[in-house]
């Protein structure tokens, strides 16, 4: 038997290098996935060190062995060696920014009497010095009595020596005397080593002081934030269309190969619609996400998140919330998919839980097409307020009811989930640090990675089923039947045409028909298919003008009144601002919540939501109307 | 000088901007205080008030050789003294 891997577990506060120097050491090859039954990450890559082939184990960040968040409870107990299904260390690394040693050590001091063997990696050394720091790394060696290294994890200074250290922990100086346990004495002793090892405290960081003034400032650090959020915005929103409709053109363009290689018919249709169309509407997001990743984490190694979330902390703590919320729900505006990735910003798991369960509320780029279908068909364009007109006015009121709406459910959410105190409030303001291309690219792949495996395969799984439930049982249409109808025949006799029509007394309450519903079904994949349905239904010859035309146009055969009132149109909208009608965002909500009930509670408490609403719209606009 | 008299009840959430104080000590023993601790407030340590966030809420604080964040609501369960003040 060989001898078994062993197993080094890199221990240190958030901020404190230890990601880069995880980097460092394994390279590319990080496996990425969650700890048994909790969403935290997990991250484990294999590396050679000193000829010994070891694990590598990059817990979450820690300010300290006394747990407060998920990530802590998952670091105090698997060094504890009491996570189930997860090996305790052989040997830890405790990890710790040379220049924040002051606060570090009291973290240091709680790993050193963990009984494992211990060296400690002190990042940053370079900045140490810059800011005429002087530090005597043998003398903190035996204070502390374990093996000491400094290390600049970016340019790979003190690698060599730290991997030859790692591959002999058996070898490691163990503490004579450990540190005392209650903080106050901890803190004392880590005065007391410092006393001993400084030869000169590191000055202050004036390349921060300078930008904070400025970032931090009353007025200059308000605009900051909001240009910033603006770019946020437009990133996701605009600026990720070009390669989205690239990549829809590519999606396309396999579609008409397939068509010239494959004889019309049912195969054909399932391999472009189910299953080219499932895998469009999964790479559709990459783009999006890519971005937004990019942006997000370039701005959280830079040092700027942090500083985003200090000016708007007050504004979402109003709402129970915090200020790292603010960003995920902002994204989230263009596409709650991105928007819910990017709540792992977020330290406390409620907050993050309950920032998730909103998302959806923001009004997403995929309800574009759905507004902009029915305001153009009802509303009229009219001028009401100068250069405002009546159709934009409606859209803006669609915005504000989604965004004012996630702010009420993330308040009562809050309250009536989640009662009690929950984390204190407390976020560290890193010095600003240009992080390398190589650490944004390994964080961005791994994003766009994590969303194509989890994300990716459940909805390309329940596009599958959603075409199977619209094209079976088939039924052909008598020869000579003009396209369009053939097509509106086939929806209507098929599985989701069944359900449509069986579902129809429930939805009659908001004004909706049974061909509403058909929509509704489809548009279960993504809120924008209910209007290629509807055209199908509808057996309109564009998605435009004349569909437009077909849906004011059509009249209920059995009452001989329009099917599209302005009270089930009025209804329709709101259905559409509350109801959670996207697999992608579900899955995503499954993948970040590692659980199927939160995302099954929020479809629930939305469809809910809808429903109460748009039946309330309904009522009120028949009686204003009439 | 009354700063004497007041400093048994002065807490970190009411000093100015740019002051500078010493913790004295956190009232309670709930998971927030331990927290608080672990941050570094424990007696003795330096703290400066950097300065607040544009809506008045957090304030950033200086202390141990990093820059830490608080709310009102946390930052009002540390008494602190001014730092020219005697123990």
């Amino acid at each position: 038997m060989s001898e078994a891997v062993l197993r080094l577990g890199l221990v240190g506060s958030p901020n404190s290098g230890k990601t880069t120097l995880f980097n460092a050491l394994t390279g590319l090859r990080a496996k990425v996935g969650n700890y048994p039954g909790v969403t935290v990450e997990r991250r484990e890559g294999a590396a050679t060190v000193a000829g010994r082939r070891v694990v590598v184990v990059d817990l979450p960040g820690a300010y300290s062995l006394t747990p407060m968040s998920q990530d802590e409870e998952v670091v105090a107990k698997l060094l504890a060696g009491e996570l189930a299904g997860v090996p305790r260390p052989d040997a830890i690394v405790a990890v710790a920014d040379a220049c924040s040693l002051e606060r570090s050590l009291l973290l240091v001091a709680q790993v050193l009497r963990l009984g494992l063997p211990c060296c400690l990696v002190l990042t940053m050394i370079d900045e140490l010095g810059a800011r005429r720091g002087k530090l005597d790394l043998p003398r903190l060696e035996a204070a502390l009595g374990v093996p000491v290294i400094g290390v600049v994890g970016h340019r790979g200074v003190g690698l060599d020596a730290l991997r030859a250290l790692l591959g002999r922990p058996e070898d490691w100086s163990r503490p004579p005397i450990l540190p005392p346990v209650a903080s106050e004495e901890r803190a004392a002793w880590a005065d007391s080593v410092l006393a001993h090892v400084f030869h000169a405290r590191p000055g202050r960081n004036r390349v921060t002081d300078a930008i904070d003034r400025v970032i931090l400032h009353p007025i200059a650090g308000t605009l900051v934030f909001a240009t910033v959020m603006v770019l946020f915005f437009q990133l996701i929103f605009a600026w990720a269309q070009p390669a989205m409709n690239l990549l829809d053109a590519g999606v396309a363009g396999a579609a008409t190969a397939l068509h010239a290689w494959l004889p019309a018919g049912i195969v054909l249709d399932f391999l472009v619609d189910g299953v080219l169309g499932g895998v469009g509407s999964v790479i559709v997001f990459l783009p999006q996400i890519v971005l937004l990743f990019t942006l997000i984490y370039l701005l959280d190694d830079l040092g700027y998140l942090a500083r985003a979330a200090f000016v708007i902390d007050r504004l979402m703590g109003s709402i129970g919330l915090e200020g790292r919320s603010f960003v995920s729900l902002l994204s989230s505006y263009a596409c709650a998919v991105p928007g819910i990735m990017a709540t792992r910003t977020i330290p406390s798991p409620r907050d993050r839980l309950v920032t998730i369960l909103v998302s959806p509320l923001m009004t997403c780029s995929a309800r574009l097409p759905v507004y902009a279908l029915l305001i153009g068909a009802f509303v009229p364009a009219r001028r009401v307020l100068g250069p405002l007109g009546l159709q934009g006015l409606v859209l803006l009121g669609l915005y504000l009811l989604g965004g004012i709406s996630a702010l009420v459910v993330a308040a009562v959410l809050k309250k009536g989930l989640f009662p009690g105190p929950g984390l204190p409030f407390y976020m560290e303001l890193p010095p600003y640090r240009v992080p390398t291309l190589r650490l944004l690219a390994t964080q961005v792949w791994g994003s766009a990675r994590a969303f194509l495996r989890r994300a990716g395969t459940i909805i390309l799984g329940v596009s599958i089923v959603l075409w199977v439930l619209l094209h079976f049982p088939h039924v052909d249409a008598p020869a000579g039947t003009p396209p369009e109808q053939a097509a509106r025949l086939a929806l209507e006799s098929s599985l989701a045409g069944r359900v449509g029509h069986a579902i129809e007394p429930a939805i009659a309450p908001l004004g909706f028909d049974w061909k509403i519903g058909v929509g509704l079904i489809a548009s279960l994949a993504a809120r924008e298919v209910i209007v290629s349905t509807l055209a199908q239904i509808y057996a309109a010859s564009d998605e435009g003008t004349s569909l437009r035309a077909a849906i004011r146009a059509d009249v209920d055969p059995a009452t001989g009144r329009t099917v599209f009132t302005p009270a089930t149109v009025a209804s329709l909208l709101v259905f559409f601002v509350f109801a959670l009608q996207c697999t992608s965002t579900l899955a995503v909500m499954r993948r970040e919540t590692n659980s199927y009930r939160w995302p099954a509670f929020a479809f629930g408490y939305l469809l809910a939501l809808a429903y109460g609403a748009s039946y309330v719209t309904h009522q009120v606009v028949t009686a204003l109307w009439t | 000088m009354t700063s004497q008299f007041e400093s048994s009840t002065l807490t970190l959430d009411a000093l100015p901007q740019g002051s500078t104080a010493v913790v004295e000590g956190l009232e309670g023993a709930s998971a927030i205080e331990q927290r608080l601790r672990d941050l570094g407030l424990v007696p003795g340590t330096v703290v400066r008030v950097l300065r607040r966030a544009p809506l008045g809420d957090p304030t950033e604080y200086e202390l141990r050789g990093y820059r830490l964040c608080l709310r009102r609501s946390e930052a009002a369960r540390v008494r602190v003294r001014n730092k020219a003040d005697p123990a």
